[in-house]
């Protein structure tokens, strides 16, 4: 293969080191070490906040005490909150997958901005480090829930403001990532690569990071008001103080709405990879897919005050934004109806990214259509603040990002790695991931439509067999992240060598060899075809992509 | 990679005038603050800060004189916040 000729001449970019030791990976400017970094500190992250949410759903087995006190179960689902979303799902598939792959998928060499983006790490690494360092200082750690909702976060004796920078720290990480990719799309896409040639993953960043850019400093403004008003006493959002509470809100979900689609539309992106890789055929409806990613992102700011419809706002503005928020389920209903079109008649090869893809749409689709309960007026008054909504969510975030961000793990290992993962044991874990899912968090619908409230600490005698249910769920599934993670870490070590093309992919990291050269390629790319041309490998070039 | 930018040098008089005119909105700011204009002050506080912004990013951050696409981009930004400031209002003043 012309790949493995390539891979004696040039220096793949685990070998080409620019310092020594640990410096060779914390001040590479190389955006695939920067991938990695971003990729090992995150699944640190997302282990603590699994073994959070592992105890507080143990501790939601019993009524009453089982291992915690009311205040430490408080302070659990506000850091298990706070590390899963600012930690974990923003950053996510971006920092990880999109460093990595975003310049190799155009035909460049690094992104736009190399520096700034190891300084995006190293700040990420510093909000991560401020948000957790509450835990270990007098006052005890934050208790106010990851929404930081005022007045309580102006009145609790608990840490908040350390917490509260290290979000608005990790917020211009996001913002110097989201303007990198920009700036890289627009300016370092390789000869012939229009944006119509661009592979739908770019498409579904380039969306994203018009959102981090716009929408983010209005979360930083607004966490800089808090700290203000908790420390000088000025009336922003204290009632008492003469503030107004809903401007919080309102604030505060102008960035977390759209935020919801910071972590979403670059799962989609991946999906829209892996989905004709193992159809073996071109993606179906290319250009509404990649309009559908704009229209998310657009519409997605629109929508943010359904998370306000019981709070005490407007009648007017809770039918403006009812209507919205039904408005936006159209791009995703037209993207999920394009990926299952692709699959019909595909040559399928079911391979674990692919299995992670399904139980995606499968997921996705039940998070999806619960929230348009939540979106109509009436329902979400029955619903709001009950176990109902932390299922939606957690069948969006975690069935919808989180296992396409395990499905991209699988899908990109031998090319980031050079190595193969054991398909058999990565098949293994996905009924244990599947089922421990659906027992953990479909018992919450159930629950929270019979009326029980999320964020409490002790619950009615009758709520216990399906809490019971579902903290048996919380074990199996941790079971199956343990194989997954387990099978990954061993292939790192002891994997088999990867080809350059193990998939039969035709986007460009695939003709490239496994791992990537330091710079990429040898020779930038001409590109003279769409991003999914089967017709290549299947050698009956039409032309047609 | 595109185009090279063209290079447009601004005489200090413009810098100047622009910051006299910032400094003078400022205290139009600062005055009219102080009359009792009831709901109307809002809007012309909100005026006269985009009076200046527009300024601001013009001259000093050279928009004036760039690509169109970065006047593209500044457009998506403005009418985000518009949307954002518009729909706000609809609770704010339906309450």
């Amino acid at each position: 293969m012309a790949n493995g000729v390539l891979a004696e001449r040039l220096e793949n970019y685990l070998e080409h080191k620019t310092h020594k030791g640990i410096f060779a990976w914390i001040l590479s400017t190389d955006h695939k070490r920067i991938g990695i970094l971003y990729l090992v500190s995150m699944v640190t992250f997302f282990w603590v906040g699994v073994t959070l949410g592992f105890l507080m759903k143990l501790e939601m087995l019993t009524p009453g005490k089982t291992i915690v006190d009311a205040q430490t179960y408080n302070t659990f689902f506000t850091l298990h909150g706070i590390i899963m979303i600012f930690l974990f799902i923003i950053p996510g598939i971006p920092a990880v997958f999109g460093n990595f792959f975003l310049p190799i998928q155009i035909g460049a060499r690094d992104v736009a901005f190399p520096r700034l983006n190891l300084l995006s790490w190293y700040l990420y690494i510093i909000g991560g480090l401020f948000a957790i360092a509450s835990l270990f200082l007098q006052g005890g750690p934050i208790d106010t829930g990851w929404t930081f909702y005022v007045p309580y976060s102006i009145r609790t004796t608990t840490n908040v403001i350390l917490p509260l920078l290290g979000a608005f720290i990790l917020g211009f990480s996001s913002i110097l990532t989201g303007l990198n990719f920009i700036t890289t799309v627009h300016r370092l896409r390789a000869p012939g690569m229009t944006f119509f040639r661009m592979p739908l993953f770019v498409w579904a960043l380039y969306a994203t990071a018009w959102i981090q850019v716009v929408a983010t400093p209005v979360v930083g403004i607004t966490i800089v008001l808090v700290i203000i008003e908790r420390a000088l006493h000025v009336g922003i959002f204290d009632p008492a103080l003469g503030g107004d509470p809903l401007l919080f809100q309102h604030l505060f979900w102008i960035y977390s709405h759209p935020a919801v689609y910071i972590m979403i539309l670059p799962a989609m992106g991946v999906v829209s990879e892996i989905i004709p890789t193992f159809a073996r055929r071109t993606i179906f409806g290319y250009k509404v897919i990649a309009f559908s990613s704009l229209a998310i992102a657009l519409i997605g700011y629109f929508v943010w005050a359904h998370h306000m419809f019981s709070s005490g706002m407007s009648n007017t503005s809770r039918a403006v934004f009812s209507l919205l928020t039904f408005l936006v389920a159209v791009p995703s209903g037209v993207k999920v109806f394009n990926w299952v079109a692709t699959l019909y008649k595909g040559s399928i090869e079911l391979r674990a990214p692919l299995i992670y893809v399904m139980m995606f749409i499968f997921l996705f689709s039940i998070g999806g259509l619960t929230g348009l309960v939540l979106g109509s007026l009436a329902t979400d008054v029955h619903v709001t603040d009950t176990y109902f909504v932390v299922a939606h969510f957690h069948y969006v975030m975690f069935g919808g990002t989180a296992i396409i961000l395990f499905a991209a793990l699988h899908y990109w290992f031998p090319k980031m790695f050079g190595k193969m993962y054991y398909e058999k044991l990565a098949i293994w874990a996905t009924p244990f991931i599947f089922i421990g899912f659906n027992m953990l968090y479909f018992t919450m619908f159930i629950l929270g439509y019979n009326g029980m409230p999320r964020r409490y600490w002790s619950y009615l005698p009758e709520y216990q067999t399906l809490h019971i249910i579902s903290t048996v769920g919380s074990w199996i599934l941790i079971a199956g992240l343990a194989i997954m993670f387990g099978n990954l870490i061993y292939s790192l070590f002891k994997g088999k060598p990867a080809e350059a093309n193990p998939w039969g992919g035709v986007t460009l990291e695939w003709q490239i060899p496994s791992p990537p050269p330091a710079e990429n390629f040898e020779e930038i790319p001409v590109v003279n075809h769409g991003p999914y041309d089967f017709s290549i490998i299947n050698g009956n070039s039409d032309g047609k992509s | 990679m595109e185009k090279e930018h063209k290079e447009h040098l601004i005489p200090y008089g413009t810098y100047f005038l622009v910051w006299l005119s910032l400094i003078s909105l400022t205290v139009l700011t600062v005055t009219v603050a102080g009359i009792e204009l009831g709901r109307i002050a809002l809007f012309v506080a909100l005026a006269i800060a985009f009076v200046k912004s527009t300024l601001v990013v013009s001259y000093f951050m050279h928009i004036k004189f760039d690509d169109l696409i970065f006047r593209i981009f500044l457009l998506v930004a403005l009418v985000t916040l518009a949307s954002i400031f518009i729909l706000t209002a609809t609770d704010i003043f339906f309450r």
